[in-house]
């Protein structure tokens, strides 16, 4: 299995969606792509659970090592193991998605497609990377589409929005790039993240570098309090922008807090494992209650996304292998459940043209297959079991409370009150949005299209079999996850 | 009273002339005006170097030369300076030092 | 030893209609799918007959004493070694008659339905939500496992959220399922700390080994016993915690108030989910774990007992004053859970001091019979006459003459009259109440003699009361008839098993501990309970069986007091005033605000003062060649300063 494949199809994909002549043909080209990466990755799970089974221990599988740079002791280095594998199950799933729901997208439209791949590029390259100058450089790359997806084909205060966005991401990439040299220099001159990861990087350096790095992915991620540009961004951005920077770049900061900050500095993690609890039981609860008074659909999803990626960091920050792996599934649930969110929102909105939910009602009647995933999704969302949402919160759930401590305690309590909130506001939304009586103007909408449907479908899909059968994704991320837990455990 | 002119009346001139220059500069709005000042300026250096070179150094010639030096260029630099103040005239229709700040922000 | 295909088969049958239902009914079994659904359900009623015979008469048997088998168990997510969610199958006493009342109720509400639901547009989409529900009951009851049976209860929640807004058109039915969720959500988050609690201080969250460890008086236990918070241990926590789990699923008072809503449902789906099985939930969770709380933390057992008794006696209280009979029927179902509530809470561990573990299950299974039979019989009702308020009815016992003859029966079983099945339940019950706390007694017998009243206001007002418009007349044009065989057919067999569900030896079969518990009726005691439901059935004939103005003189003379009952004690509004008023205004709005003013304005000021000081800092470039000059000066002068005076 040769992990530069996932780089090379998205780049020939990009390539010749720029180099065709009409739309459809843009579109096509880029369906093929995106398919393509969902096959390739589910080859690459097969490959990497025969490799396991196999009786392959190593960290990292499918290693290359490329020198880049000599002279820095840059080098072109990739490799996997189940956390990473995970992700680019996630990111390939949501892709094929987002390339269905653009399908109606007139203005630009190869520019459009182009800068959606580019963006899984940016991404799939983050997840294998395992030298921290490539894995900068892929985050870099994942970013600026983000800000001219938004620019262009956003609704709203968009220019606002694009700022907004880029700006504090930038800030973000901008910690961690001054983290990521902190440690090259203090390490010897090394970019390696496994030769890293053997070195003891003195206390002193950790305590300083592991807060860049931490605070500069955690902007990614939306942690408290970085995590304004969640709502606006995703209110302004276009569909497919929405389900990319939701599904996809949020995890950007999630694996980067896990992968880089917390695994090459452990004695740091320790000592600022209370914070990280305290930020994200704060972004868990407040997230929820924000979202409680929202009108706006993708206002709504955007900060119950704040909410969920609470739950992220606060499995990070509880360092136990249970809860990280959590943290992982977690990852991965709310990538395909918000994506599918952002999907039904612009599907909706695509035929009511609004988004308050107080002008819509009854949709039920009208769209009863939108409706139902909007019902699927939203039931995903509050925790309900057969759904994803459920294993990966559970999963953290049960970790976090393996710390015995008062205050890991209450922790973990103020974020399983948030299951209620959250369905507070989920059936709020549900019952105003497909249920109630229909109004009048919206009696003459249509169903879902075919590309609809069918992202739809992929996206539920994801969602139903993580719900039913976890087990997979257990086994494929808990012997990753304890990798790093033990070596954060000193042993 | 018949005072001997030494270098500190010299330079007490020069220094006058220096300043009057640079209030004329900083003051004015013509144009020309402006570039009478700077030739008050240029002049009030010349007279530094003749004194200099008088006083302290009376065998070099160095003084004299940068005097004769500063006077061609002055001379160079306002016929180059009437031509960019014509210029300004026929595109601005005045000379008004005010009036031509397209440069800024 | 079981066959566990056959015993998977019972849930997965019902999934598997749910799923063909679900994703192919709309399109393919558009009239067909009741009888799909129906089918499926009855191989699975059988199947669960086949194994309760088996398990009561082959092999659940050894030595004299039931056992709990695990006749199937698969990992389905592993957290550490030993701390597993697993999905199984547990075979004893009341999951085994529990499989029993659920396929049977659901068996006779899917027949029911036929009849009741007919022309409705989304028929097959009722049929899967039925489905799904039935599959989530059973695979509750089966539960192995501590989380498997929180996934469970979960999955009956949202399909009884999905029910009750099955009119989803209907405002009134979309708040009302939307408070059934957010509410039993609420109980859901005690029961998943408890979960959580128990399965740390035992290490596992198989049910058998919890309780071995949790009961035996062990290292684990001491230990646990050890960490305490505001006085008491964890394990009281934990159980207090799981309880309020069981008490929002079972309504029990104070977190009630979204029952009586939920009735906005169509009828058999309160007959069933409402009534017969998913509310009982909770009865069982405690019964499931009874054990922990009789042993390990009997403080918790006596706050089970005090709920249930104050849910029994408040809801009897409310019923006598609603008028719609759903809600009236509602307010029942809450009162008889209150009874098998405090029945556990009142029962000891093991042999005779078991009794009122016996009794409660005993009653749970002769209230999901005559209970289900009420309301379908109501929907009957309600389907003739196309109102759900008693007013509108009267004299209907001509034109209805099986549902009137069954609903009497039902009357009569819940009453407490022999010998019919309510009437041997709730012997027990206050037998055991009697012998443990006296307090609850009295209360349970005051409540017992009120349910008989407030039943047979229900039956009067229906059937005798007002001399009735002959059909025809406007209402009646569509339906000569009281409905046809599929609505008639379960309220026949229903009313056989309420005459008849009381005659079965329950304590051979279900006991605390597995060994048998001889039943023995004292006459003596059994008078004034009877007495106390003859008076009430008196009370309500000498009050409607004939429309007179006793009743209104009545409630004028206690006026203050019936207008809270009426009112529900008011206890909806402080629940609205919490909410609305706590939870919205003084938390979310605030947060909202805050999040948008003073974090995202902390981002904004940083990029508005930021864009605020280049403003300010490009004013320098004026384009004014003098002001240049003056800069040029003032550097000079600063650097000639600089060089003469600090640069040394």
């Amino acid at each position: 299995m040769n992990l530069l494949l996932l780089i090379i199809i998205p780049l020939l994909t990009a390539v010749a969606a720029l180099l065709s002549r009409n739309k459809q043909q843009v579109r096509w080209i880029s369906f093929a792509g995106a398919v393509a990466q969902l096959i390739l990755s589910i080859i690459l799970y097969c490959a990497f659970t025969k490799e396991r089974a196999g009786g392959n221990e190593a960290e990292m599988l499918f290693e290359q090592n490329y020198a880049l740079f000599p002279a820095w002791h840059i080098n072109f280095h990739l490799g996997v193991d189940g956390i990473s594998i995970a992700m680019i199950l996630l990111t390939s799933f949501v892709v094929v998605a987002g390339v269905l729901v653009s399908w109606n997208i007139e203005k630009m439209t190869k520019e459009f497609y182009f800068l959606l791949i580019l963006l899984s590029l940016g991404a799939y390259g983050f997840f294998i990377s395992l030298d921290l100058f490539v894995l900068f450089f892929f985050l870099e790359i994942a970013v600026i589409p983000k800000y001219l997806l938004i620019g262009i084909w956003g609704s709203g205060k968009k220019e606002y929005s694009a700022n907004k966005l880029a700006l504090m991401l930038m800030g973000g990439s901008a910690l961690v790039l001054v983290g990521i040299l902190g440690l090259y220099f203090s390490s010897g001159h090394s970019f390696d993240l496994l030769s890293l990861s053997k070195i003891k990087i003195a206390e002193d350096t950790q305590r300083i570098v592991f807060p860049l790095l931490f605070v500069g992915f955690g902007v990614f991620t939306a942690i408290f309090p970085l995590h304004t540009w969640v709502p606006d961004g995703h209110s302004s951005a276009p569909t497919a922008g929405s389900m990319f920077l939701a599904g996809i770049s949020m995890k950007l900061g999630g694996y980067g807090c896990l992968r880089v900050a917390a695994y090459l500095m452990p004695e740091a993690a320790h000592q600022y494992s209370n914070i990280i609890i305290i930020l994200s039981s704060i972004a868990i609860l407040y997230g929820a209650f924000a979202t409680m008074m929202q009108k706006d659909l993708k206002y709504i999803n955007a900060y119950s996304s704040v909410s969920h990626c609470g739950f992220v960091l606060l499995g990070i920050g509880m360092l136990t292998t249970t809860a990280v792996t959590g943290a992982v599934m977690q990852m991965v649930s709310h990538g395909l459940m918000t994506a599918l969110f952002f999907a039904v929102i612009g599907m909706i909105y695509d035929r009511t043209h609004t988004r308050q939910v107080s002008e819509m009602g009854g949709l039920m009647k009208v769209m009863p297959f939108i409706s139902t995933v909007f019902f699927i999704v939203g039931l995903c969302s509050l925790g309900l079991p057969g759904l994803s949402g459920f294993v990966a919160e559970m999963t953290i759930f049960m970790g976090s409370w393996e710390n015995a401590s008062a205050f890991h305690r209450i922790a973990t309590i103020a974020a399983c009150m948030s299951i209620v909130v959250t369905a507070v506001y989920i059936l709020r939304a549900i019952g105003q949005v497909a249920m109630g009586p229909i109004k009048k103007n919206q009696s003459q909408l249509r169903d879902a299209t075919w590309n609809e449907k069918l992202a739809a479908i992929i996206l539920v899909a994801g969602i139903i079999v993580i719900g039913i059968i976890p087990g997979w994704l257990n086994d494929l991320v808990r012997p990753a996850a304890e990798i790093i837990m033990n070596k954060i455990a000193g042993k | 009273m018949n005072i001997e002119p030494g270098l500190y009346h010299l330079l007490f001139i020069s220094g006058a002339l220096f300043f009057i220059g640079v209030y004329g500069f900083l003051t004015r709005r013509n144009l020309i005006t402006i570039l009478m000042s700077i030739e008050l300026i240029l002049n009030s250096v010349n007279i530094n170097f003749i004194a200099f070179n008088k006083y302290l150094w009376p065998h070099k010639m160095d003084g004299l030369f940068f005097t004769i030096f500063i006077i061609a260029i002055a001379a160079a630099e306002a016929a180059v300076a009437i031509a960019i103040i014509i210029n300004l005239y026929r595109s601005h229709k005045s000379i008004d030092v005010e009036s031509a700040e397209e440069l800024k922000y | 030893m079981p066959n566990a295909t056959l015993i998977a088969l019972i849930p997965l049958l019902p999934l598997a209609g749910f799923l063909l239902l679900g994703l192919f009914g709309r399109k393919y079994f558009k009239k067909s799918s009741g009888i799909i659904g129906t089918i499926l359900l009855l191989a699975s009623t059988v199947l669960a007959l086949y194994t309760a015979y088996e398990y009561f008469f082959v092999y659940g048997k050894v030595a004299g004493s039931y056992q709990e088998i695990i006749a199937f168990n698969y990992t389905w997510l592993e957290f550490s070694k030993g701390v597993s969610i697993d999905m199984g199958i547990l075979l004893d006493p009341i999951s085994v008659m529990m499989l029993v009342v659920v396929t049977f109720v659901s068996l006779m509400v899917h027949i029911y339905s036929l009849g009741y639901m007919k022309g409705e547009e989304r028929f097959p989409t009722y049929y899967s939500f039925l489905a799904l529900f039935t599959f989530s009951m059973l695979g509750l009851v089966i539960s192995s496992n501590l989380f498997q049976i929180y996934i469970f209860w979960e999955l009956v929640g949202v399909s009884s959220f999905l029910l009750i807004g099955y009119y989803y058109n209907k405002p009134s039915a979309v708040a009302a399922c939307k408070k059934a969720f957010i509410v039993t959500r609420f109980a859901d988050l005690g029961f998943l700390i408890g979960i959580l609690i128990l399965s740390y201080s035992s290490g596992t969250l198989d049910f058998n080994t919890m309780i071995d460890t949790l009961t035996s008086s062990g290292s684990t236990q001491a230990k646990a016993a050890a960490s305490t918070f505001l006085g008491a241990s964890a394990l009281t926590w934990g159980a207090a915690l799981v309880f309020i789990g069981g008490a929002g699923k079972s309504a029990m008072f104070p977190l009630h108030i979204w029952l009586p809503d939920a009735m906005e449902g169509p009828t058999p789906v309160s007959a069933l989910i409402h009534a017969a099985t998913m509310v009982v939930a909770g009865v069982f969770l405690v019964a499931r774990l009874f054990p922990v709380f009789s042993i390990t933390t009997p403080g918790v057992l006596e706050i089970v007992g005090w709920v249930g008794a104050v849910s029994a006696i408040i809801a009897a209280i409310i019923a006598c004053t609603q008028t719609d009979i759903k809600r009236v029927l509602a307010y029942s179902t809450m009162s008889q859970i209150g009874f098998m509530m405090f029945a556990l809470g009142v029962s000891g561990y093991g042999g005779e001091a078991g009794l009122g573990y016996t009794a409660s299950m005993f009653h749970l299974f002769t209230h999901a019979m005559f209970k289900a039979l009420l309301f379908l019989g109501a929907g009957a009702v309600i389907h003739y006459v196309h109102s759900n308020d008693m007013r509108d009815m009267g004299g209907l016992r001509k034109f209805m003459p099986i549902t009137h003859i069954t609903f009497l029966i039902a009357c009569l079983a819940i009453a407490g009259i022999p010998p019919f099945a309510g009437f041997f339940s709730k012997e027990e019950i206050l037998l055991a109440a009697y012998h443990n706390n006296t307090a609850i007694y009295y209360i349970a017998l005051f409540t017992s003699g009120l349910t008989a009243f407030y039943m047979f206001r229900l039956y009067f007002s229906i059937f005798w009361n007002k001399t009735p418009s002959p059909p025809g007349e406007g209402r009646g044009e569509a339906h000569h008839s009281e409905g046809g065989f599929s609505m008639m057919m379960p309220l026949i067999v229903l009313a056989i098993g309420a005459i008849a569900a009381g005659f079965i030896p329950f304590g051979h079969f279900v006991t605390s501990d597995g060994t048998r518990l001889e039943s023995h009726f004292d006459l003596q005691f059994s008078i004034l309970p009877v007495a106390l439901g003859l008076a009430g059935i008196f009370l309500a004939m000498w009050l409607y069986l004939k429309q007179n103005e006793r009743p209104g003189k009545l409630t004028a003379s206690v006026y203050g007091f019936y207008k809270t009952a009426y009112n529900k004690f008011y206890i909806d509004e402080i629940y609205l005033f919490i909410t609305k008023k706590i939870l919205f205004n003084l938390i979310g709005r605030p947060a909202a605000w805050f999040d948008r003013n003073v974090v995202d304005g902390m981002i904004n000021f940083t990029g508005n003062t930021t864009a605020k000081v280049s403003e300010g800092i490009k004013k320098v470039q004026s384009g004014k060649v003098q002001s240049y000059a003056i800069y040029f000066l003032l550097g000079v002068i600063g650097l000639a300063v600089l060089f003469i005076y600090a640069w040394k």
